[in-house]
């Protein structure tokens, strides 16, 4: 049977999704784009991974449209005016959300929802607002089904941001994703505590730190996707990742893996990236004709790639001969350390590196600490994260992250899941983020145990949606299907729960 | 140096007082509570041995001062040694130095509001309780005591001068059903009810809701509604049956009590005064 034949006949795969999977297969007919057989090489092996980019890429991987613009000037090719209220301003943006393309074919930026809908919100009352926003994310839920579909809140308060928390709760919808750009000077304890009591029933919004983001970024920067920095105006162009435990099957030993395998690895990837990137600039024609470039929505410039890794964990428990993964990275000085130097080691030569284009970073890639993908199993935990299954305790933990988090601008993060006594006490989860996030972590995600919306590795699914899969019925979110890969494969949804203390007793 | 007996430290807990704190459970308690659960914090090891005997990983020994040592490296903290041991004790304590815990109250620093000293019984350990709270007051965090009352706070008071107050536990207030519950004389605990709320250094009393005890329960929650009103917290807290020793389990009850029925009981708390009483 053809591949195309078993897509079509796939009784999970709803139109859409059996149109995305058609198209690509067909961007897969053209092998115009080579690399060099070393890169290859790596790839069958599985040190080098393209997440299945499609091998003609026909626009850059993440987008991250100017949406202040839009409001400004509307948009010409959409016959968009500038929209004057706030039902205007919704149904504005719902129909450009539409030509917004991106890997998954679906918006990974939303925009700064409360930012850019508060000054009609205002005007409003307070119960048509809500009633017009609850609309506005049903229509995002149904029509931009795709979890990667991000939108971002704060830092200050907003009666936008409280509405739009109000309906997350009430809706309990897996789209869109969501982050509260937490800034301890200019975010309230209030809005941040209403934001934890929202994260904790609806696996959302994580919390993200906001003055780390500014620093790279500058104040113009976006939350996409699963957890991704880039620049509003811009995007990502491409992400592939160094599985960093297959990287290392082929090195003698830690140095050996330093000074030999890794950097060979480290080249190999930036390789793919040049071509990809001035493959998507030079010879697509996004760049060329797209009305987001051509009405100025996103600048080239403003474009990077990104330098993703997983399997942190896992390659240093190789290289320094842990079988124990509950004696290895996270638990264990030395296999921390080696991670600091084996991450210090693709830093200093990614820097290095003179990237095409991306002139807004000093033609340099940025790092990525990528999220797992379904088929990663137990082989490659995200990013730089411990292993699901040996966590050790809460504060363990983010010490741990804390060394890692600063290395990536285009995002990493950790989820962390609560027992339901928490949902008392926010101030303490508060408590335990604003510290973490002065000490350096990046991006702060959590949710209770019990929830039907769970956070998978970085995405949200149902896990009642999961369960409809399994029932060889289709869900309409294009995500569930990784959420139900991860959760067989990778255990991603058995991760510790944080119980209570003990104190308490009789 | 000074040291004190500690059963562990728990760097998060979001149950023993207001925000996270770091709770720290010192070993050794003069009650006797039929309800205890957590038995093996009552009394120190006696050095005995059969929890030797019994480790299935070979993490404890005996040196040559015929001491029980637990080797933490090799527990896998089954809790083999807590279930035969004859004495309500456990072998997987250490003797730390206020240095010792500091560092550990040092690395959570940054994520929590304070400390809260448990036990066991943490006021046994009151020389210490003092030096420690010195240290983590310059900190910038703040110091609770969950004491079950036996210690006479009014004849010194030393300890509260360095901390925010006292997490009192009042289990009963009957005099016999205090006598067969605790093994304890309830008189102290009584005063120090009412020395705390004198001097504003009362944060909370709990008290324990025991299924099928309308009498011995409403007493309890009477007295302690009446006389703290709203000026603390009231915590009712339900029996749960784990934990507690097999023969007591048979005696106080096999099951939790009734959400319904403690609710009851806070409920009479709030129409006695005690607005701030709540169900856990």
């Amino acid at each position: 049977m053809s591949e195309a034949l078993n897509i079509i006949q796939d009784p999970t795969l709803t139109y859409h999704q059996e149109l995305l999977a058609l198209a690509r297969l067909g961007e897969s007919t053209d092998n115009s784009l080579r690399y060099s057989d070393a890169y290859y090489e790596a790839k069958r092996k599985g040190a080098l991974c393209d997440l299945n980019e499609g091998v003609m890429p026909y626009r850059p991987r993440y987008i991250c449209p100017d949406y202040d613009l839009l409001f400004q000037k509307g948009c010409k090719f959409l016959e968009l005016d500038p929209p004057k209220d706030l039902l205007e301003a919704v149904n504005v943006l719902e129909i450009f959300y539409c030509h917004v393309p991106s890997i998954t074919s679906f918006p990974v930026y939303l925009g700064d929802l409360d930012r850019l809908l508060e000054p009609f919100v205002v005007r409003e009352d307070r119960a048509y607002a809500k009633k017009v926003l609850g609309l506005f994310l049903r229509n995002i839920d149904r029509v931009q089904t795709d979890s990667f579909v991000h939108a971002d809140i704060g830092p200050e308060d907003s009666i936008t941001a409280r509405l739009l928390l109000e309906l997350t709760e009430e809706m309990q919808l897996a789209v869109p994703n969501l982050t509260l750009r937490y800034d301890p000077e200019t975010t309230s304890d209030d809005f941040a505590l209403a934001c934890v009591k929202c994260m904790l029933k609806t696996a959302k919004p994580s919390f993200a730190n906001h003055r780390m983001f500014v620093k790279e970024w500058g104040e113009r920067y976006a939350i996409a996707s699963c957890y991704n920095g880039l620049s509003i105006g811009g995007g990502g162009f491409t992400l592939p990742r160094l599985r960093l435990y297959e990287c290392a099957l082929d090195a003698k030993s830690p140095e050996d893996f330093l000074e030999r395998e890794l950097p060979r690895h480290i080249d190999l990837q930036l390789e793919y990236m040049d071509k990809r990137v001035k493959f998507i600039v030079e010879q697509s024609s996004f760049f060329k004709t797209n009305f987001l470039v051509t009405e100025g929505f996103v600048k080239r410039e403003n474009f990077t790639g990104m330098f993703g890794v997983v399997g942190l964990a896992e390659c240093c428990n190789y290289l320094l001969g842990i079988t124990d993964k509950k004696k290895g990275f996270g638990m264990n000085e030395e296999a921390t350390a080696l991670g600091l130097r084996i991450m210090d080691a693709i830093d200093a030569r990614v820097k290095a590196h003179e990237a095409p284009y991306c002139e807004a970073y000093g033609h340099r890639y940025r790092l990525h600490a990528q999220v797992g993908i379904d088929t990663d199993g137990m082989d490659d935990s995200p990013g730089t994260r411990i292993p699901i299954g040996v966590e050790p305790t809460m504060l363990e933990q983010l010490e741990v992250n804390e060394k890692f988090h600063p290395y990536f601008p285009t995002g990493t993060g950790d989820i962390f899941k609560f027992e339901e006594t928490w949902l008392k006490t926010p101030d303490a989860i508060l408590a335990i983020i604003k510290g973490s996030l002065e000490n350096g972590l990046r991006y702060f995600s959590g949710y209770l145990e019990n929830n039907d919306v769970v956070r998978v590795t970085g995405y949200l699914v149902k896990k009642s949606e999961i369960e409809k899969l399994r029932a060889k019925k289709q869900s309409l979110n294009n995500v569930t299907v990784f959420g139900m890969g991860a959760q067989d494969g990778g255990h991603a949804l058995d991760r510790r729960v944080q119980q209570y203390g003990e104190g308490t007793g009789q | 140096m000074v040291k004190a007996p500690v059963n562990k430290i728990i760097p998060f807990s979001n149950v023993d007082g207001p925000g996270n704190r770091t709770s720290i459970f010192f070993q050794g308690c003069p009650f006797n509570c039929l309800f205890c659960h957590n038995p093996e914090t009552i009394h120190l090891c006696r050095n005995c041995g059969v929890c030797v005997k019994n480790c299935p990983v070979g993490a404890l020994n005996i040196d040559a001062d015929y001491k029980v040592i637990w080797n933490r490296e090799k527990c896998v903290q089954c809790d083999t040694c807590i279930k035969v041991c004859p004495h309500d004790a456990s072998p997987k304590i250490q003797w730390m130095t206020v240095e010792e815990v500091m560092k550990e109250v040092r690395r959570a620093s940054p994520y929590i509001a304070g400390i809260t000293t448990s036990g066991g019984e943490c006021t046994l350990q009151n020389e210490f309780l003092i030096e420690l709270f010195s240290n983590v007051l310059k900190l910038g965090k703040t110091c609770l005591i969950d004491s079950n009352g036996s210690f006479d706070f009014e004849a010194d008071p030393r300890v509260l001068k360095v901390s925010e107050g006292v997490m009192l536990d009042v289990k009963a207030v009957e005099k016999g059903w205090n006598d067969e519950l605790i093994s304890f004389p309830r008189d102290i605990v009584l005063k120090n009810l009412d020395y705390l709320l004198q001097i504003g250094k009362l944060y909370e009393v709990r008290t324990l809701i025991f299924p099928n005890r309308d009498r011995e329960n409403e007493e309890t929650v009477r007295y302690v509604a009446e006389h703290i009103r709203d000026r603390c917290f009231y915590k009712i807290i339900r029996y749960r049956p784990y934990g507690v020793r097999e023969k007591n389990r048979k005696r106080i009850g096999e099951f939790e009590t009734d959400l319904d029925y403690a609710e009851r009981f806070a409920a009479l708390a709030r129409e006695k005064g005690a607005t701030k009483a709540y169900v856990v």
